[in-house]
């Protein structure tokens, strides 16, 4: 019999999972609903992923490793922006290059920092691993079963849905999200409606660059125990990316769209041995392409995605 | 923005074209400014970059078995920027060269398991047109669903990447696992026959690379139907009105792309791995875009570039022999290299006027429009 523990253990695991996903999937949006598919989210995230744990191993602070991968997710983002918005450079080379930059600039240093630590092992402080536990909230924890579902998490978790939250109520609530989502929509009718184009395509790009970085600091810190390890975004960009699609565009359905991603990627540890893992780990692409599939179906109405998506902007050819 | 009370500081203008000296002249200079900002990194860490590069460099050229080992990376990488030419000429943004490339190598891989019995040579050419059909239907869906529905092509192809990974590792761990290997799954070795013939030290693959660099480089400049490709990737609207029949080409040229690939992948298996590994492809089908581009989807260049890019991916293996230093440097110093030639086309097709700098305005040539669609996207919709 599947038991209420089971199930409790089973959600916990799939939001934890989700996490990464749902720093990757805000910071596309941000960056696609100024019109910019940024296929660098993987190279961003584990640029994010390196500059937050050499902060955390530094300073031992957990907030500190945040803030450092924030800035650094920002700063490549900066690269990719740079070229796109300004330069006009083509979007998919552009992204594609920054992935592979991204990581290799990662693993780089993160090989010649274990070669530096002269332990073959480069880890983060005990301490700092300690603050990245589950929270344990005196009496709010302890409810039963509400505590667990509600209360049970890593700081991570917490920070990402406020993100989320945030991110949704600046693109969907405030002028300025709207008019950016104007920019994604149409960038000519944005100009002449004197949106700054620019100005807020750089600003939402760099955002949604430095929350992904956060995403890839997650994924070097907490997935691997506080121990550096190659390669650790390890495609969870290349997920979050569908997972834009799958949450429609949306910050607040992306919550609940990485959390099912989430479950998705542990699914295969709580499936009996018959289903091959390899379907497993297809899953989210094949749902994902299934919804990309069904959405251009629909036709323009069910079809959230940004009209001008993946096309620059040159102002003297409007 | 007539009414805007200010002139904006910078503002940006297309400028006259080049000569090709000046363009070929910036574009080295883009390279060296890239190779100076890598040293410059190498530097930080306490490493002499002259030392480096030195290295890099001759690391894939001090011994025959050293050359032969750069030949083998560029083999894939070339072949699978030839396909995204195709498909990127046509405006059709094939991310899916990665997946092309690996369902290529999964079409021809059925043979070499299952189909051992026939002819050596008969054997490489059943599996050298399976790995094209493979490669080719792999790119035929998206086209297709483009074609019907207008599904964004970029993110599909994305997506049938991963799918077709899946289906290789799904094939390992299962029908296709080789029963006598022990500890962890994976394809029995290719039989003999189905392994492609060295030549002059170096798989096969490398005369197939090169014949598809001249098919390649004539289709699309002396072919009735590359000369579709370009219209069509210019203006559908152009293309529909001198009676090309857009969605023919659209089509037929994502099999030819994903096919390509597809070849490429078969190449790979059957010459360098001799297997169906989940590695078959490792991200050429990626590096392949860049190549593409920065080739300017020309066939040759592309051809030199992937031999550059090898030279950095076995040069790097050998710095990490030397110095210690990761291979991961060779993937960095693409990068450099592809941001900087990419803000340099900007500055080749463009230039930056400064508020109240008046001058007579640029005229509009027909060679300039020409040149600057290259940059931007067309509108597909």
């Amino acid at each position: 019999m599947i038991s209420l523990a089971f199930i409790l253990k089973f959600i916990v695991a799939a939001v934890g999972a989700g996490t990464p996903l749902l720093f990757g999937t805000v910071g596309e949006i941000m960056s696609e609903k100024v019109g910019h598919l940024n296929l660098g989210v993987e190279g961003m995230m584990s640029v994010g992923a390196v500059a937050g744990f050499a902060a955390g191993y530094a300073t031992g602070n957990l907030a500190c490793a945040m803030v450092f991968a924030f800035l650094a997710g920002m700063l490549s983002a900066l690269i990719y922006a740079v070229l796109t918005v300004s330069f006009m450079a083509n979007q998919n080379v552009i992204g594609l290059t920054l992935t592979i930059f991204g990581i290799g600039f990662a693993n780089f240093v993160g090989v010649y920092m274990i070669g530096r630590t002269g332990t073959n092992n480069w880890q983060l402080p005990a301490n700092l691993i300690e603050q990245m536990k589950n929270v344990d909230i005196p009496f709010l924890s302890d409810i039963p079963v509400l505590g667990k579902l509600l209360f049970s998490y890593d700081p991570f978790t917490y920070v990402g849905i406020a993100i989320a939250l945030a991110c949704g109520w600046y693109l969907f609530r405030t002028k300025a999200g709207l008019n950016a989502q104007a920019i994604g929509e149409n960038p000519a009718a944005a100009d002449a409606a004197s949106i700054r184009v620019t100005k807020w395509k750089y600003i939402n790009i760099l955002l949604g660059g430095g929350i992904c970085g956060i995403g890839g600091a997650y994924c070097s810190m907490v997935i691997n125990g506080g121990v550096w390890i190659s390669d650790c975004v390890g495609g969870l960009g290349w997920i979050s990316v569908a997972l834009v699609i799958f949450a429609a565009w949306k910050p607040q359905m992306a919550i609940l769209g990485s959390f099912v991603f989430g479950a998705l990627r542990i699914l295969k540890y709580y499936m009996p041995a018959v289903i091959p893992i390899a379907f497993f780990n297809m899953l989210p692409f094949v749902i994902t392409a299934i919804v990309l599939l069904a959405a251009s179906i629909r036709g323009a109405k069910g079809s959230h995605i940004p009209e001008n998506l993946g096309n620059n902007y040159f102002r003297e050819e409007r | 923005m007539g009414t805007a009370k200010k002139e904006p500081l910078l503002r940006v203008v297309k400028h006259a074209e080049l000569s090709t000296r000046q363009s070929i002249g910036l574009r080295v200079l883009a390279v060296v400014l890239a190779l100076a900002v890598g040293g410059l990194f190498i530097a930080l860490i306490g490493y002499n970059p002259f030392e480096i590069y030195a290295t890099i460099v001759s690391g894939c050229f001090r011994s025959p078995m050293a050359i032969q080992a750069t030949v083998k990376f560029c083999i894939p990488m070339c072949i699978s920027a030839l396909g995204v030419t195709l498909a990127f000429k046509m405006r059709f943004w094939n991310i899916g060269g990665e997946g092309q490339l690996i369902m290529g190598a999964v079409f021809a891989s059925f043979f070499a398991l299952f189909c051992s019995g026939m002819p050596h040579l008969l054997l490489l050419a059943v599996m050298f047109i399976a790995g094209f059909v493979g490669g080719g239907l792999w790119g035929l869906i998206p086209a297709a669903c483009r074609e019907k529905w207008g599904t964004n092509e970029t993110l599909f192809t994305l997506m049938l990447n991963y799918i077709a990974l899946y289906i290789v590792t799904f094939l390992r761990d299962g029908p296709w696992r080789d029963p006598e290997a022990a500890g962890f799954n994976k394809i029995a070795r290719f039989a003999p026959k189905a392994m492609l013939d060295k030549v002059f030290g170096v798989h096969a693959g490398w005369i197939v690379m090169l014949i598809l660099v001249v098919l390649v480089f004539l289709y699309l400049k002396k072919t009735k139907q590359g000369y579709e490709i370009g219209v069509v990737g210019e203006s559908r609207d152009t293309a529909r009105y001198a009676g090309i029949n857009v969605r023919r080409v659209v089509l037929r040229t994502m099999f030819l792309s994903g096919g390509i690939a597809g070849i490429g992948g078969m190449v790979q298996a059957t010459g360098s791995d001799i297997t169906l590994s989940a590695g078959v492809a490792g991200g050429v089908g990626f590096t392949g875009i860049i190549i593409a581009w920065l080739a300017q989807l020309n066939p040759f260049v592309a051809l030199i570039v992937s031999f550059a890019f090898s030279i950095l991916v076995k040069g790097s293996s050998v710095v990490q022999s030397a110095y210690g230093l990761s291979t991961d440097c060779a993937d960095i110093l693409q990068g450099i290299i592809l941001f900087f030639i990419m803000a340099m086309e900007f500055f080749i097709r463009y230039k930056l006027v400064f508020r109240g700098h008046r001058e007579k305005l640029p005229v509009k040539t027909a060679a300039d429009t020409d040149a600057a669609s290259g940059e931007k996207e067309a509108e597909e919709k």
